[in-house]
């Protein structure tokens, strides 16, 4: 028995598949060299979306996947982010490089202010108390006059490409290069968070509070953790977006369908994985560029439509999302049995 | 030394007393066991001790300290774990991670973590199932984690909400040795048991409720002489 404990002991914290590890160094050299093949501006257009979503979902998922807290006004740390390094920039020509922290930590305020009353309130509960919350921030943005209310922010533009002021004028491939580092920064945070102490803990709030608080484990406090971690990982993709487009107004950056989208992505590829939101960008964020050009304006729901359908199908047939085609022992830490 | 001292402690659900002036003590390294028919209160008084169900009136004493009105985390954070009657494993985690979490409590790092889990898992005979999900594993199996999981934070005070109950009679034996082994690590049990074979067996002493009143506390073999205890339950064990 005593050797049984010490070959268990002497088992890797990790199931580390050399295989998965080759495939993601390779797929990670492909996302740095994609540009230098010479993809068109639509291309890398569509590669800054999936980054950009991936990250966003990425967010989602802390709250919701790790923590079981779901959240329906995510959107308003994307659209604090977005303010924020748009705002000090005009206002007092503050780089968004430092900007972004700024929004990050306003995000983080306004979760904990958020958090405190709002996680007291459990399942849908909670949910449509954020989704109150995600709409109020729109309503005031939209009659703020500091900030533009609701004719909102047109970015000064820099007369050239400016790395200080964050703003590429004549090609997208730096914005490429931005979004990807920020992508991978935000996929392998979150991966160490899913394998830290931190993220145990968050896992049993979610699976069981009751168990969780006979564990020591103050509940309350680490669903708030969690919420403010979520709304820091969302509000760069804000600045970064709004350095990307330079305009930005309430009813874009504060926009109900960015919180329902984070969900259907991370729903779509797989809620509480740290795959699931590339996977669901992946796939979700295609289908809707493509449908915006081929369709255009009149076929503006039809993405939604795929949307639906396709978040039918995993309900029924693959409830864990996309990520459970692949076989456990590959992308999970669970061991051979 | 006492360990535990539970004075006058009530509560009352609308116009129910689910606890009605209890007072016990409880020594260090001794096992308590509850008896009770179905609705005498005994998990509610789990609840009080643990902070899950705040009592109305009463002192609630661990060692020295006065735990009354605290939160479950922190009561648990000195030292009292508890397992569930409704068991409530961590379904989605495998049994080496539910366990890891409560060795989080005193192991900061994730190896020393991960070590400590299994030397308990070793400890419950469970160490071949460690990689297996929680919803995986037998009721038996995951009384066992539970155990294992309220060990980890290495408590003082261990509460066992019906370790036996829902299990079948071949899994009771190793449970109720399980339960005699945890006694010699030192720690001090509470536990609620429908089996009086069992609680005769494992208990220093026993208290009896009856519709949320104590009606007797004493040795196991004072407990089966005690008429109201025969009357009340006993009896109707034995009809039973």
């Amino acid at each position: 028995m005593e050797s049984k404990l010490i070959t268990a002991k002497s088992e890797p914290l990790w199931n580390t598949n050399n295989k998965v590890i080759s495939i993601v160094c390779a797929l990670i050299v492909l996302l740095f060299a994609l540009p230098l093949f010479g993809l068109n501006s639509f291309y890398l257009h569509l590669f800054i979306m999936i980054f950009m979503h991936a990250v966003m979902a990425q967010s989602w998922n802390v709250i919701a996947g790790f923590s079981g807290q779901i959240s329906l006004g995510h959107g308003a740390f994307f659209g604090i982010g977005a303010y924020a390094t748009s705002f000090f920039y005009m206002q007092y020509g503050i780089t968004p490089w430092i900007s972004i922290f700024f929004g990050m930590f306003i995000s983080a305020i306004f979760a904990v202010l958020i958090g405190i009353p709002m996680l007291r309130l459990s399942g849908h509960y909670f949910a449509i108390a954020t989704l109150l919350i995600g709409i109020s921030f729109q309503v005031v943005f939209q009659r703020w006059d500091l900030v533009g209310a609701a004719s909102g922010l047109w970015v000064t533009m820099t007369p050239e490409d400016s790395w200080i002021a964050l703003q590429f004028h004549s090609s997208k491939i730096p914005y490429y290069y931005v979004f990807l580092i920020f992508f991978l920064i935000t996929f392998f945070a979150v991966w160490l968070l899913s394998r830290s102490k931190l993220g145990y803990r968050l896992r049993a709030v979610r699976d069981d509070p009751q168990a969780a608080l006979s564990l020591c484990i103050n509940v309350s406090n680490y669903k708030i953790i969690a919420y403010v971690i979520s709304a820091m990982i969302m509000a760069p993709m804000g600045s970064l977006f709004a350095q990307y487009i330079l305009i930005i107004d309430p009813d874009r950056v504060f926009n109900i369908e960015i919180s329902i989208i984070v969900l259907l992505i991370t729903v779509l590829g797989g809620i509480g994985n740290v795959w699931g939101p590339i996977i669901g960008a992946s796939i979700l964020i295609p289908i809707s560029e493509y449908s915006r050009i081929y369709l255009g304006g009149t076929g503006g729901a039809i993405d939604l439509i795929f949307y639906g359908l396709i978040l039918m199908i995993i309900c029924i047939f693959k409830p864990n999302g996309l990520i459970s085609f692949i076989p456990k022992d590959i992308l999970e830490r669970k061991k051979q049995r | 030394m006492k360990i535990l001292s539970v004075e006058n402690l009530s509560r009352s659900f609308g116009g129910i007393k689910a606890n009605d002036n209890i007072s016990f003590q409880l020594e260090e390294g001794d096992i308590l066991g509850i008896i009770g028919p179905n609705g005498a209160g005994k998990s509610t008084l789990f609840d009080l001790i643990t902070g899950y169900t705040k009592a109305d009136t009463g002192i609630v004493k661990f060692f020295d300290k006065n735990i009354f009105g605290l939160s479950p985390d922190k009561i648990s954070n000195l030292g009292v774990g508890r397992t569930f009657q409704k068991l409530k494993p961590f379904a989605d985690q495998t049994l080496l991670e539910n366990v890891m979490i409560g060795a989080f409590v005193k192991e900061k790092n994730i190896k020393k973590a991960r070590d400590r889990a299994l030397e308990i898992i070793d400890f419950v005979d469970l160490l071949e199932k460690r990689h297996h999900f929680a919803k995986e594993l037998s009721t038996g199996q995951r009384k066992r984690l539970e155990m294992a999981r309220a060990m980890a934070i290495e408590p003082k005070l261990l509460l066992m909400d019906e370790v036996t109950g829902g299990v079948d009679q071949k899994t009771i034996p190793g449970l109720v040795d399980l339960i005699k082994k945890l006694k010699k690590t030192g720690v001090t049990i509470i536990t609620i048991e429908h089996n009086i074979n069992i609680i005769m067996e494992i208990s220093d002493n026993v208290l009896a409720l009856d519709q949320g009143k104590s009606i007797a506390f004493g040795s196991p073999r004072e407990i089966q002489k005690n008429k109201q205890v025969i009357d009340s339950y006993l009896g109707t064990f034995d009809a039973a």
